[in-house]
């Protein structure tokens, strides 16, 4: 774990005080650097910006982008939208599911994929979507998750070490 | 000052006054569960419906939130609001029935059974607690957290607060912390005693001085 007390070096640029629209970039800021909301950060941020640390709790559990937990290296994102839905996308996440063993919501006990949810990412004509890292990935079946998962774990076993000593 | 009809009845309020104080001045009760003098309006608990507008054309606001205007009409006590402000009663008997606040309401407004699946919850979602903390004690402790269906009161991490004075006002504007009279039993959501409850005090004693209030017997005999 790296030690977070009270690092608030990452925002490009200081946070006027008590004003929603500020502490939410700030927060985005913070997500982007250590992948999640650390508590030591935040509550940095409360006494930095004179903000009521119950205010910036509450903007982080209401929106679903700001996780409190750390994150994987990797995000895999699918989209569980209508036309996904019905174009069957629960196969696809089952079959995440059972390759990389955690749930939908969660990360794997490597830190190196998280998988997560969302209600609609706007490609519907790509359903049933997945996307991983940003990267999208239209038309899924189960079989071409596997070989996509696969050839992403190759790639980055190649490019980086890195990841599973930093995710630690 | 502000001319408006209230119940048929012309009247003139000061600006600014919301629908909830006009009607309190003027002595026609308005059921709430979020409101509290002291504290901002907040409009969650929708019990203090009125409905505004001419008939026909009318529609139910929350009283608490509605501020007066120039010629609005308003009524009180519509059997359109009763029936809405009995299905609340209703919902809140499905969700808390542990809270003497909520029993209290279902017998002065005779809901008599739930249809809704019972749970046991031990909180409304009123926001009193917070606005109390916020505004009276100053100290912005507790809030409101989550969305949607896990929306619920809590400090921040849902660790001890540091701004946590233990003053105790957030228990003491809470309308579900109060134990119903006869404990919360799992098998009977409603308690309804005080239905079947006869005024024994105006029968016994002439000149009795009542300090229960509400009694809820007295108001239902229309003796209060």
């Amino acid at each position: 774990m790296q030690d977070l007390k009270g690092d608030l070096s990452v925002l490009d640029k200081p946070v006027a005080g008590n004003n929603g629209v500020s502490l939410i970039s700030a927060m985005h800021d913070i997500q982007e650097k250590y992948s999640y909301l650390p508590e030591e950060v935040l509550r940095e941020l409360a006494a930095e910006t004179d903000t009521p640390l119950i205010e910036i709790y509450r903007i982080a559990t209401f929106y679903k982008h700001f996780s409190l937990t750390p994150k994987g290296k990797h995000r895999i994102v699918s989209c569980t939208g209508t036309a996904c839905h019905v174009r069957g996308i629960e196969v696809v996440n089952t079959e995440v599911s059972r390759l990389l063993g955690v749930e939908p919501g969660s990360t794997t006990a490597d830190g190196k994929y998280s998988l997560e949810t969302v209600n609609c990412l706007g490609a519907c004509a790509l359903a049933p979507l997945v996307v991983i890292d940003g990267e999208y990935y239209g038309n899924m079946t189960a079989s071409r998750i596997r070989k996509i998962i696969r050839k992403h774990d190759k790639k980055t076993e190649k490019t980086a070490c890195s990841c599973s000593s930093s995710a630690k | 000052m502000i001319n408006m009809i209230l119940n048929g009845l012309e009247i003139s309020v000061e600006k600014g006054t919301t629908l909830l104080e006009t009607a309190n001045f003027y002595g026609i009760e308005i059921p709430t569960l979020c409101h509290d003098e002291g504290l901002s309006s907040y409009g969650a608990c929708r019990l203090c419906l009125v409905e505004v507008g001419p008939p026909g054309r009318s529609w139910l606001v929350s009283s608490c939130t509605y501020p007066a205007r120039e010629g609005l009409v308003v009524r009180t006590h519509t059997r359109r609001i009763a029936r809405a402000r009995r299905m609340l009663i209703e919902l809140y008997l499905a969700t808390c029935p542990s809270s003497k606040t909520i029993q209290d309401l279902a017998c002065q407004f005779q809901v008599t059974a739930v249809r809704f699946r019972q749970r046991h919850d031990d909180c409304i979602l009123c926001g009193l607690c917070v606005r109390m903390c916020d505004e009276q004690m100053q100290a912005k402790a507790i809030g409101l957290v989550d969305r949607g269906a896990d929306r619920r009161v809590a400090t921040p991490f849902d660790k001890k607060s540091e701004q946590c004075r233990l003053c105790g006002g957030c228990q003491y504007i809470c309308p579900a912390c109060q134990a119903r009279c006869q404990g919360p039993q799992e098998e009977n959501p409603i308690c309804n005693a005080c239905l079947n409850l006869a005024p024994p005090c105006l029968e016994e004693y002439e000149d009795a001085m009542c300090y229960m209030d509400p009694c809820v017997a007295c108001e239902l005999k229309g003796n209060n």
